[in-house]
């Protein structure tokens, strides 16, 4: 505190130094470029794989540009019967399209209460919702899927989705933080107004949620489009599948040889969402993964 | 007419918090009970449940690939979690220095952790393939022979080890909103004292961002016990059991075994492991964490 009083103070004007990078900021530059070369270089051998021919993508030394473009692997993903990939894209779009609103819309209801609500037991159901945020889904997963299977769910995309409704500990707790901020005054005009609850939770709070609940909606998007887990216990025909099953089907599958070129066509296609998501909404995004950690 | 208040507020309040409190009963508290009482019985879905007391432990406790999906999940999780976490504070730091290209090297860095999943399973088993893939071409340079990295027992998890240094981006990202979070008169302070680089970062930055730090570790600990896409996707768990991880085992037993007594034992001993994690990190974090405002939790 005091020595930036003191630096403030500081009246000589600094002789203006010339921008020179010291040996040591040279050398974190250095590795810098390195580490980048190499995070970078998976991605390039997945893009030139997915444009090459089948007989091209064994060759050894790889090939760092594919002789001739093979386009028709992006194609034959759609076209090829044996992979259904178009139908599972599909899948995976709904579940996780789903998932988002059916978040969203309970756990905004969720976290309102307990930002605006303070009676009986309202804290202590709050460290109940804090404590389940760290409960791993494998522990709870033999008896959901028997719960679902029973109530006959089973090889449908609906116990992927129904869970969301009914909304989620973490993003709960996100979105109370953000509603609590909200101060008191906004809902007095309403209240006397004779809204309802609803009313100011619908018409004043979450219009001016709109970049938590972006934020939220894409963790929330990211999260259900990776998931394997659930859908490798629940889905059973390959018409059902969502992409990640699909994609680990497809390696597994008829072909003799795993068709690397399609696979990492496949993996291109299943990540553009997820890229588009990244252009379109970067700082939210960002926000997203620095709140959740999500990787 | 303040007691009809209070109830208006009361009816709302569970009114609002109604859909979590039904998903917390049915899809919560009912799994975590059903999965205790489960795993003190011999269930395969077929058959009633049968009562068989602690066998399912005993039998767990002798049980070959229980161990050995404990030491493969250890293993991967004690050597990845740290060094990512390392790796990417290392890499914040250094961009957060004022280099050239800054918001290149952070978008380049993070790009790859949009690659996720099973995209990204798929995409290091072509990068490990012994014959034509990336990373033996690499080491070729170096003139070290062909490694089969996924098919031999002794390579398999350092391979999946490795490509989860892969996905450092996120963390860097993480780390980089802490250390812009840190107060520039306080590095300056540091500076005027005379302190060197490290003894800045020891005394100065690094208290400021251990909340993130402790945040992320937890986090990376109890996804790490979850690894599951890995070995379903790659490895199967092999070869010879190497890459046999803690939930993959839980896979098997229930789903394709039946056994779900037995995989509910499994299950429960996953809680209680995440709950001690959780609780032995917070607890010994007060020793070096530190929260704005000075108050440790």
């Amino acid at each position: 505190m005091n020595a930036t009083a003191i630096a403030d103070k500081e009246p000589a004007p600094m002789p203006r130094k010339r921008r020179r990078l010291s040996w040591g900021a040279l050398l974190g530059f250095a590795l810098l470029l390195v580490v980048t070369v190499a995070m970078l270089s998976p991605l390039w051998f997945m893009v030139s794989t997915s444009l090459k021919t089948t007989k091209e993508m064994l060759a050894f030394p790889p090939t760092f540009i594919p002789e001739t473009f093979a386009w028709s692997n992006f194609a034959e993903l759609f076209t090829n019967s044996d992979i259904k990939f178009g139908q599972q894209y599909g899948n995976s779009l709904i579940v996780a399209v789903s998932s988002v609103i059916g978040t969203v819309l309970s756990s905004s209801l969720v976290a309102f209460g307990f930002a605006r609500y303070r009676t009986r037991g309202s804290g202590l159901l709050f460290m109940l919702v804090l404590s389940t945020m760290m409960l791993p889904y494998p522990a709870i997963m033999i008896p959901q899927f028997l719960l679902f299977t029973k109530i006959g769910l089973h090889d449908s995309l609906l116990p992927l989705i129904l869970p969301n409704f009914f909304g989620s500990a973490y993003i709960i707790f996100l979105l109370k933080q953000f509603f609590s901020t909200l101060p008191n005054e906004l809902y007095d005009a309403g209240r006397i107004d004779g809204s309802s609850e609803f009313r100011l939770f619908w018409n004043i709070t979450l219009p001016l949620a709109g970049p938590a609940l972006a934020t939220v909606s894409i963790f929330t998007f990211i999260w259900s489009w990776n998931d394997l887990l659930a859908p490798v216990l629940y889905l059973d025909s390959q018409e059902n599948f969502t992409l990640p099953i699909g994609m680990a089907a497809m390696m597994s599958s008829k072909f003799r040889l795993a068709p690397w070129n399609l696979l990492m066509a496949a993996a291109i296609l299943s990540s553009l969402p997820i890229i588009a998501l990244f252009a379109v909404a970067q700082r939210r995004f960002v926000e997203g993964i620095v709140l959740t950690g999500i990787k | 007419m303040r007691r009809k208040r209070m109830n208006r507020e009361t009816k709302a309040f569970y009114w609002f918090i109604s859909p979590w409190l039904v998903g917390f009963v049915v899809l919560a508290l009912f799994p975590i009970l059903a999965s205790l009482y489960y795993s003190f019985t011999e269930y395969d879905v077929v058959h009633a449940p049968v009562w068989i007391g602690l066998d399912n432990f005993r039998e767990l406790f002798h049980d070959e690939q229980f161990w050995n999906s404990i030491r493969a999940t250890l293993k991967y999780t004690l050597i990845s979690v740290p060094l990512t976490l390392l790796l990417s504070l290392a890499f914040a730091m250094l961009i957060n220095q004022k280099v050239p290209f800054q918001s290149f090297f952070r978008t380049a860095i993070y790009f790859p952790s949009m690659i996720s999943g099973v995209a990204m399973s798929l995409l290091w088993f072509w990068v490990f393939n012994p014959q034509a893939g990336l990373f033996n071409y690499v080491l070729s340079w170096f003139g070290v022979d062909p490694i089969p990295w996924l098919l031999d027992a002794r390579y398999a998890i350092w391979a999946l080890i490795i490509m989860s240094f892969w996905g450092m981006g996120a963390g860097m990202l993480i780390f980089l909103a802490g250390l812009q979070g840190v107060p520039q008169h306080l590095l300056e302070a540091a500076k005027l004292d005379g302190a060197g680089r490290w003894k800045t970062f020891r005394n100065v930055t690094f208290p400021m961002i251990s909340p993130v730090f402790l945040f992320q570790l937890i986090i990376g600990i109890i996804d790490s016990f979850q690894v599951f896409t890995q070995a379903y996707t790659i490895t199967q768990g092999g070869p010879s059991y190497s890459t046999w991880f803690y939930v993959y085992n839980i896979y098997i037993n229930a789903f394709k075994n039946f056994r779900y007594g037995y995989a509910s034992a499994m299950a429960w001993i996953l809680l209680i492991a995440v709950m001690i994690i959780t609780y032995i990190i917070m607890k010994t974090s007060n020793r070096y964490v530190y929260y704005e405002g000075g108050q440790s939790r």
